[in-house]
């Protein structure tokens, strides 16, 4: 099942005669404010991330509370913990099965670099498999970072212009088959 | 009372115009306050119970509105989302089954009476789409057909996930339906009729409001009604920890947000159904029909008619809104049952319980007479 593109881009659509502008700032700021969270939750960030999502730090401010398990329903993969390179695949599985549009949230050292686990069983940065919006280090990283993480996020969707869309696939295969 | 016979009039204008007026409104509750509100309910009720903040941060102009944006913004980004159908789908199915799920919510609401009758001006005004003498049959026949919408979407998605949600579905709505008709018997016993205008009249005084003279059957069917809703904690056809997202797994944007909008609509559904059987529907408690027009008098006897309309159909709807806060209650304290659990509890536990209510009721009307 893979993503089927389906919808083409506006402004190509039109034939590149008409630029939009006005109508991508509204469309970004109902996206920015709306984010419906897919958590890929492998590691001790989970711990972490609990915490933003809960009472005291309370992500649901942002308006990103509502956690989707369905990647269909998704707009920010949120990648948290150490991604091994057995888990790639499925990593990316989820990604592939996201629909248009969406953001990948980079969340602690592990994800974005590898971390402290520069062997050979680790993915040494998840943007080496797929298309990274936001690197929130640390590890784990404070909610406070996270929340900083994700404004910067809000302000990219802001400024976001639709021909960005859409994305496609990752460019990734899996060397071992499984 | 007035005679309910809706025979073909000579001058059908009046009639027409206040069925119109009518449906508009009742679509317009729904489609225009209820269907968004409720999200925004949700998620504000959710974060009081959990000591948070819950969302503040969108604005127009710099007015949040205390979160209330975020429900144009929701909806934005929904239908801004890519519109997925999966490859080997039913591709028509797939596209019907939202639509199948939200229409008989709005349906059902074509029989709950808002309001009582009124003489406006010699015109009889009946504060009821459709008043028919089957009434709450209706109800149930147009609920178990919302149940095809959310098996078809299970069994069009082409996904294992989306299958078990529709089987799951259509396992509990079966089991519950059985019950829930039965739980009313012993309201019909009591009220000796169908009509949901009729049983509404019937409790103008306090203490023959539904709850009293059936407590058993209340708590019962609330249990049957939060079954048939599908939200926590009888959810099982969505299990996030079992089967992702159940039958709509598959759906993304908009689509999803319909079936999204049609579990808020049968809370909806659910609580006017309940305030009509067991909460004096429009009654206004120990103030009857005469003497709210007795209050309104000085303002002459037609517009007496109408304020009291006014301050029916808005009790009404405060009591709904009630119940939708009570429903809410009970969806962000319990934790979601196991299947056999939802299944005992429906077989095994309210099913005799419902008989056994039927055969007290009858017991007492008996001993009453």
């Amino acid at each position: 099942m893979g993503v089927e593109m389906e919808e083409q881009n506006l402004e190509a659509a039109l034939g590149d005669s008409v630029i939009l502008t006005q109508l991508d700032k509204v469309i970004g700021w109902g996206r920015k404010y709306s984010f419906f969270l897919y958590p890929f939750i492998t590691a001790c960030c989970g711990m972490e991330f609990m915490s933003v999502a809960g009472p005291r730090y309370d992500l649901d401010r942002f308006g990103a509370a509502l956690p989707r398990f369905s990647p269909r329903q998704a707009d920010i993969l949120f990648v948290v913990g150490t991604i091994s390179h057995k888990q790639a695949p499925i990593l990316v599985k989820v990604y592939n099965q996201m629909a248009e549009p969406k953001w990948v949230f980079a969340f602690g050292a592990c994800v974005c670099s590898g971390g402290m686990y520069n062997n050979y069983s680790t993915v040494q940065g998840i943007d080496t498999i797929l298309p990274v919006d936001i690197y929130v280090p640390g590890c784990p990283p404070r909610p406070e970072m996270v929340f900083d993480g994700l404004i910067k996020l809000q302000e990219l969707v802001q400024n976001e212009r639709s021909s960005k869309w859409p994305r496609g696939k990752a460019a990734y295969e899996p060397r071992v088959k499984r | 009372m007035f005679d309910y016979t809706y025979l073909p009039e000579p001058n059908m204008v009046p009639y027409l115009v206040e069925t119109m007026a009518k449906i508009i409104f009742i679509f317009s509750m729904n489609m225009g306050v209820f269907a968004p509100l409720l999200g925004w309910v949700e998620r504000k009720q959710s974060a009081l119970m959990q000591d948070r903040i819950g969302a503040n941060r969108a604005d127009i102009f710099g007015f949040t509105l205390f979160g209330l944006v975020h429900v144009m913004t929701d909806a934005l980004k929904l239908l801004t989302k890519e519109d997925f159908i999966p490859r080997g789908a039913d591709r028509t199915l797939h596209y019907l089954a939202p639509f199948i799920a939200v229409a008989p919510a709005l349906v059902a609401f074509a029989v709950i009476p808002f309001g009582g009758q009124y003489n406006l001006w010699g015109h009889k005004a009946n504060m009821v789409i459709a008043d028919l003498d089957v009434g709450i049959l209706f109800v149930f026949a147009v609920a178990s057909i919302s149940t095809y919408g959310s098996v078809i979407a299970g069994w069009a998605s082409n996904n294992n996930w989306s299958l078990l949600g529709g089987i799951r579905v259509g396992a509990q709505m079966l089991s519950y339906e059985v019950a829930m008709g039965l739980t009313l018997v012993g309201i019909f016993m009591v009220y000796g009729s169908l009509r949901l205008t009729d049983i509404g009249v019937a409790q103008e005084n306090f203490f023959h409001w539904g709850i009293f003279l059936q407590p058993l059957g209340f708590f019962l069917f609330i249990t049957c009604a939060l079954a048939e809703n599908k939200r926590t904690p009888f959810d099982i056809p969505e299990a996030e920890s079992e089967i992702v997202a159940g039958y709509f797994t598959e759906y993304s944007g908009l689509k999803f947000a319909m079936f999204w909008m049609a579990e808020f609509l049968e809370m909806v559904t659910i609580s006017a159904v309940l305030v009509a059987l067991f909460f004096g529907g429009w009654q206004v408690p120990f103030v009857s029909h005469a003497m709210l027009a007795d209050l309104f008098g000085f303002l002459g006897r037609d517009w007496a008619q109408v304020a009291t309309m006014l301050v029916h159909v808005m009790v009404f709807w405060g009591k709904v809104l009630f119940w939708i806060f009570i429903l809410m209650l009970i969806r962000w304290s319990l934790p979601r049952f196991r299947y056999d659990q939802v299944m005992n509890l429906g077989w095994k536990i309210i099913l005799p319980l419902a008989l056994v209510n039927i055969f007290i009721t009858a017991l007492v009307m008996l001993w009453v007479k």
